[in-house]
């Protein structure tokens, strides 16, 4: 069982070794000369103008409400997709379907309201 | 489970849901009308049209004989009719308490009603669980929205604090409740409280059970608010809305108690458990008797006699029989009148900036007779919360110490007449603040005059603790659920 993998962990072994000598090596040999130009965000672009770190608010709750209304709808519709045919086969295909339509409607009007509320707007 | 016949009995069983169904529909146009039109004037008079519809088709179905909807998932009628009467009761004055309320501090948002209306469902859906997952989901449902709630008014740093604690400690007794479900499920193998009686027998020493059922307990002890995890409990009233704390202390803990009633009486033999609750309620009483003496802000002193008073009621539960499953439901009924009305009157006394989280009880001295209807009717709180006659607090002592007595805890008893007597000396004090002492220094008092609807709830509150006290026949009622033996209970409705 652990045999089958060793040339995964050899791979594996090369790799961040590779990597790591790689970027290494050029801190060690690579002569380091730097000047204003240089080290700008933007070699050959514009001036930067103030600080790069401007506070803003990213609405954290409206995101998380987006993030929660897909999140609980994937949850619950995977089982249900699954369990689909089932119903089918007992003749009741179309009302459940109703039923998960309720279902997704409810979880819309959480988006709705969220959207309203801005959560789709950063400033 | 026919899947054919699925379809056909979710939809016959909304039938007995109508309510509650009601309840989230409303909550969910609440939602949208405040997504379009923001504190449309009209959420706070479509919520308590609702509650007051739901209300009445409660109240109706409260004489039928109990049963199970949804694949025995939830109980409907008996029982949990009366549990979600008592719970919409507090909704429905709550809301009319809260609407000048909000709009006094500039908070009257929709979804402070929204919230509202699902923490109900939550509620209802707690009390007439009859599955360890329904109890779960409705005591999430409930909590997430009790959260928000504490924190509506964001601008105010007690109330985002007290909000926090509120949240962090509910997610980790959260934690708790749902490793006694576990367990509890892999010891008996079922969810459904009833089966859970003969799946495990009373001197069996089966460690898994066992321990799963402490934890329940905690879970639940941490809701209502007992000692030794009370610890929440002021810190949360105090910060919260004046109005939002009393339907908190009191809708919340209705459905967190009927919620342990259904375990205790169909999940467990009551001669297994009964000295584990008597200590809490005996610890519980203490704590939040003593403590209460001490405090000087009156919401304060109200969280603290509200955990003494989740005390009285385990006493009746502690007896483990029917008789004690009612008094304490009854307890819960008259709590709920007083504590509204008492949390109603401080909320329209208070002139802090804070809603009443700094206000010392001190500089309310002398207003008894600046709002005189007000004070009048604390009068009336005060005296049913410390259990005087002829209110509906000194019936409802006897409904829950009677029980125990006759069970054999005449201790616990006994303490619990000493701490009431104890808690005789807070109540009367706000009575004296309020009517025989001056001033002590120049308060920005506030005026304005109480809002016609507000002094309406409020006098309502004291007449039906006055009515409660003088005419307690509603204890036949509660009496009657717990009359018919278990095994008929669990059939579904016609």
């Amino acid at each position: 069982m652990f045999e089958d993998y060793i040339p995964f962990f050899i791979q594996l072994a090369i790799a961040s070794g590779l990597s790591l000598t790689l970027l290494k090596g050029g801190e060690l040999l690579g002569p380091s000369r730097p000047n204003r130009i240089k080290i700008m965000p933007y070699e050959s672009g514009m001036d930067p103008v103030g600080s790069a770190r401007q506070r803003y608010s990213i609405k954290f709750y409206l995101v998380a409400m987006i993030f929660i209304v897909f999140d609980v709808e994937i949850v619950f519709l995977y089982p249900w997709a699954i369990s689909f045919q089932d119903f089918l086969a007992a003749g009741v295909g179309l009302e459940v379907l109703g039923i998960v339509i309720v279902f997704i409607v409810i979880l819309a009007i959480g988006l709705i309201y969220d959207i309203k509320k801005g959560g789709l707007e950063f400033d | 489970m026919e899947l054919s016949q699925a379809y056909t009995s979710l939809l016959s069983d909304m039938g007995h849901t109508i309510p509650l169904i009601l309840i989230v529909l409303t909550g969910l146009v609440i939602v949208l009308l405040d997504a379009f039109k923001p504190r449309h004037v009209s959420i706070p008079y479509l919520t308590a049209l609702v509650l007051a519809v739901a209300l009445g088709l409660e109240i109706q179905t409260i004489g039928s004989q109990g049963g199970t909807a949804y694949y025995e998932l939830i109980r409907v009628g008996g029982m949990a009719a009366y549990v979600n009467a008592v719970i919409l009761t507090s909704g429905l004055l709550s809301v009319i308490l809260m609407k000048p309320y909000l709009e006094r501090i500039d908070h009257n948002i929709g979804e402070a009603y929204a919230l509202l209306l699902f923490s109900i469902t939550g509620m209802m859906v707690l009390g007439s669980a009859n599955s360890l997952v329904t109890i779960f989901v409705g005591l999430e449902t409930m909590s997430i929205c009790l959260y928000i709630m504490t924190a509506l008014i964001r601008s105010h740093k007690g109330a985002i604090e007290s909000a926090l604690k509120y949240f962090l400690l509910g997610a980790f007794s959260t934690g708790f409740f749902l490793y006694g479900i576990a367990l509890l499920y892999g010891a008996t193998g079922t969810m459904m409280l009833p089966e859970m009686r003969g799946a495990v027998a009373v001197s069996d020493s089966d460690t898994m059970f066992w321990a799963g059922l402490a934890l329940l307990l905690v879970g639940f002890m941490f809701k209502v608010g007992a000692a030794p995890f009370h610890m929440w409990t002021p810190d949360v009233y105090q910060g919260a809305a004046t109005p939002i704390t009393g339907f908190m202390s009191t809708a919340s803990k209705t459905a967190a108690f009927a919620s342990l009633i259904l375990v205790l009486y169909y999940a467990v033999p009551a001669e297994t458990w009964n000295g584990v609750i008597a200590i809490l309620a005996l610890i519980t009483m203490i704590v939040g008797n003593v403590i209460a003496i001490s405090q000087t802000n009156l919401k304060r002193m109200l969280a603290y006699s509200s955990i003494a008073h989740a005390g009285y009621v385990l006493v009746g539960l502690s007896a483990g029989t029917g008789a004690g499953y009612s008094g304490a439901l009854y307890y819960m009924l008259v709590y709920t009148f007083m504590n509204i009305g008492a949390f109603g009157v401080i909320a329209f006394m208070e002139f802090d900036g804070k809603e009443g989280s700094e206000q010392r009880l001190d500089s309310l001295a002398g207003i008894g007779y600046k709002k005189p209807v007000l004070s009048v009717c604390m009068i009336f709180f005060m005296f049913s919360l410390a259990g005087f006659p002829p209110f509906g607090g000194f019936f409802g002592k006897i409904a829950v110490f009677a029980p125990a007595i006759d069970a054999g805890f005449i201790w616990l008893a006994i303490v619990g007449v000493l701490t009431s007597a104890v808690s005789a000396y807070y109540y009367l004090r706000v009575l004296v603040v309020f009517f025989m002492k001056q001033p002590d220094g120049v308060y920005d008092f506030d005026a304005s005059p109480v809002p016609f609807s507000a002094t309406a709830v409020i006098v309502l509150c004291a007449g039906v603790i006055l009515v409660l006290g003088v005419a307690p026949s509603i204890m036949e009622v509660t009496m009657s659920f717990f009359s018919s033996s278990i095994t008929t209970t669990a059939a579904v409705l016609p």
